[in-house]
Order: C-alpha cells, then sequence, then structure tokens
C-alpha cells in the first residue's frame, strides 16, 4: 500500500512552464532539464491562439525527453464577459485552463466557474492578490485549484519577497481550511530558474506548508486535473459521469 | 546533538570554489532566516567534490527544513548564474556515501549505451 501511495507521489508534474515559443533551443532546454530534474510531465503555456503545427512541435520534444505533454492556456481577462467568452471557445480544445485573475470581478467568476482548472495571481503585486476566504469559498464548491509559482520566490529579494512570501502563507492557509488543493509549480521562463520537485516542495516550508501537502501539490493535485480533463476531452466523453463504454460490434446485443 | 547529512549537486557553467558553495547558501540562509535562524543550523561543509561538482553539508536535525527551504533559493554563486539541487538526505555521513554510490550506480546504468 505504502509502495502503491510513493508510485502516485513520485509522478512530478510542472504545471507551468512558460518558455519563450519563439525560441525553440530554449524551449527544448527547459523541457530537458525538467525531464533530467525528475518530472515526468510538463504542462507548456501557449497563447490562446497558436498554431496547431506548432504545440505539436513541443509535444513531440517532451515525447523525445521521455516526458507526458500538457497543453495549458493562460488566460488574462480584463473583465467577466471577455472571461466567460474565452472558456466557452478553449474548453474543449485544452487540458489545462488557468485564469490569471487581475480584478476581483475575475477572480470570483473564475472562482465559481467549473471550467477553470487553475486561479493564478500576480507574484509581483500582492495587492492584486484576491484570494480571501470569500474567494476560497467559491472556489470550494467547484474544483478550482489554487496555484503559486515558485520562480519569483527565487529571483525577488528583499521587501518584495517579504510581501510575496506573507501573501502565500495567509493564501495556504485559507485554502486548507476551504479544502482548496494548492498546485506548486515552477512558473519559469528560463532553465535557470527550474528546481527539483522536491526542492519545490521544501520551498512549501516558507509559507507554512508541510511536506506532505508541499509534494501532493507538486504530484496528486495537478495529475488530478490532468486525468478529469483528459477524461472530458476523450471522444467517450458525453456529460459529468457519462461516459461511451463500449462501440458497435463490441456492444452486446439488447 | 543528532545531525542531518545533505548531498547536493550544483548546476552552473563556470567552476566553483568550495568557499563560494557554502556561502551561497549562507547567504540565503541568512536572507530567509535572518541571523537567528542561520544560528540554529549549525551548518558545516563537509565535502567539495569540485570534478563532480557535488558537496556534503552537516546541519542540525531541528534546522533540516529551514536548510533544505534556503538551498533551492541560491540562484549565483560567485558572481555567476547557479543553482543547487539537494540530491539526498541523511542521518550518517557513512550511509548518505553509501546511498549516492548506489544512486551513481543506478543513474549509469540507465544511461543510453
Amino acid at each position: 500500500m505504502q509502495r502503491v501511495r510513493d508510485a502516485a507521489v513520485k509522478f512530478f508534474i510542472d504545471l507551468h512552464l512558460c518558455p519563450n515559443l519563439e525560441d525553440q533551443d530554449e524551449t527544448k532546454m527547459m523541457i530537458e532539464k525538467s525531464a533530467e530534474l525528475g518530472y515526468k510531465a510538463v504542462g507548456v503555456t501557449f497563447p490562446k491562439k497558436y498554431s496547431q503545427s506548432e504545440i505539436e512541435k513541443t509535444r513531440k520534444i517532451c515525447s523525445e525527453a521521455g516526458l507526458d505533454f500538457i497543453h495549458r492556456v493562460d488566460l488574462e481577462p480584463s473583465n467577466t464577459t471577455e472571461l466567460i467568452r474565452s472558456l466557452r471557445l478553449l474548453r474543449r480544445q485544452v487540458e489545462v485552463i488557468s485564469v490569471k485573475c487581475l480584478s476581483k470581478s475575475v477572480a470570483r467568476q473564475a472562482a465559481k466557474d467549473r471550467r477553470v482548472d487553475v486561479l493564478s495571481f500576480s507574484p509581483l503585486d500582492v495587492r492584486k492578490r484576491f484570494f480571501d476566504s470569500a474567494e476560497a469559498e467559491l472556489a470550494s464548491k467547484t474544483q478550482v485549484s489554487l496555484e503559486f509559482d515558485l520562480a519569483p520566490l527565487l529571483y525577488l529579494h528583499g521587501y518584495r519577497r517579504i510581501r510575496l512570501l506573507s501573501k502565500l502563507r495567509e493564501e495556504a492557509f485559507i485554502a486548507k481550511k476551504f479544502n482548496i488543493p494548492i498546485i506548486l509549480s515552477s512558473g519559469a521562463n528560463n532553465a535557470g530558474l527550474l528546481r527539483k520537485p522536491e526542492d519545490y516542495a521544501s520551498l512549501g516550508y516558507l509559507f507554512g506548508l508541510d511536506l506532505n501537502d508541499a509534494k501532493r501539490a507538486v504530484s496528486e493535485n495537478p495529475k488530478e486535473i490532468i486525468d478529469r480533463n483528459r477524461r472530458k476531452l476523450s471522444p467517450n466523453y458525453v456529460a459529468p459521469g457519462v461516459y461511451v463504454i463500449r462501440r458497435g460490434e463490441d456492444c452486446p446485443d439488447g | 546533538m543528532r545531525r542531518r547529512y545533505i548531498a547536493v549537486k550544483i548546476d552552473s557553467n563556470q567552476a566553483i570554489k568550495k568557499e563560494e558553495v557554502f556561502y551561497a547558501i549562507w547567504d540565503s540562509i541568512l536572507k530567509m532566516f535572518g541571523e537567528y535562524g542561520a544560528s540554529q543550523t549549525d551548518l558545516r561543509l563537509i565535502d567539495y567534490d569540485s570534478e563532480n561538482r557535488q558537496a556534503i553539508l552537516r546541519c542540525s536535525h531541528d534546522a533540516l527544513p529551514l536548510v533544505k527551504a534556503s538551498i533551492p533559493c541560491v540562484t549565483r554563486i560567485g558572481g555567476g548564474a547557479a543553482a543547487i539541487h539537494i540530491q539526498l538526505v541523511s542521518g550518517t555521513l557513512n550511509s548518505l556515501r553509501r546511498k549516492l554510490t548506489k544512486q551513481t550506480k543506478k543513474s549509469n546504468s540507465a544511461m543510453p549505451r
């Protein structure tokens, strides 16, 4: 039983790689580095409208490095209408949708919308982090997770890092209270900011996450999102809870 | 006093001296936890292999989470960009070395020939 649990924990996922997609070498380097560091899957962020051939190129780089590729889009809507429109357009096309909440109204709408997978907030401006108890209560009724990008903890210094850590600690406490899954991702845009999944779990100590919760945040929590969304994107999905099990000749006669 | 031994791997493009590694980690602990926190770590650099860019650190058992949280925060060593990755943690130096040898053998056998 313990071994089964360990195997589940060891499937580490970095759900938020932000390589410069124009620079294929850099993208390749980041993906290879992720594989070297012990990840099994990476979520690569693409713009809303991006050519399918380019996405396939990145998928190929991932499979060559032995990584599972996850197609992710980060939405940054300025209002709720734009958010809803984007969700309607993209939900059946991408595996992970993250909403970077730049205003309170967007944050509230994203928290109560089941089509959103991940809530993320600005790491640089802590006043624009709207994750409070009200937000958490809304998010607890859907399946939305809260994402912490850890690269800013590495490149920020002094007062800005102090403010960020204090805010992350507060958000982690609220998320735990309302049972909101936390996801720890790199959010890195260059290979120098990538760290091992265990190192990210250790960084959780800085904002009050215990080691087991932190390990879940780099393995089980993102995996749950991926599994759920892949089931939904499969051609066998009909409606929540309804799946096609057999087709055509496989079906037993009534 | 219970202690923990930590094996780390340094990821950098330039040659790095033993002191530079130690000061980078020390500096990171100071930045994250201050002098009071640093005083609790009892941190020592036990061994440094410049060829393999591998180091062994010793710290107090109670301060292990604090040291483990500070090591990934290192982004520069000796003026150049660098990263430090924790490889293993163990209770004794002998078991750490044994585990390291085992890990190296495993990774060598996994490498394509």
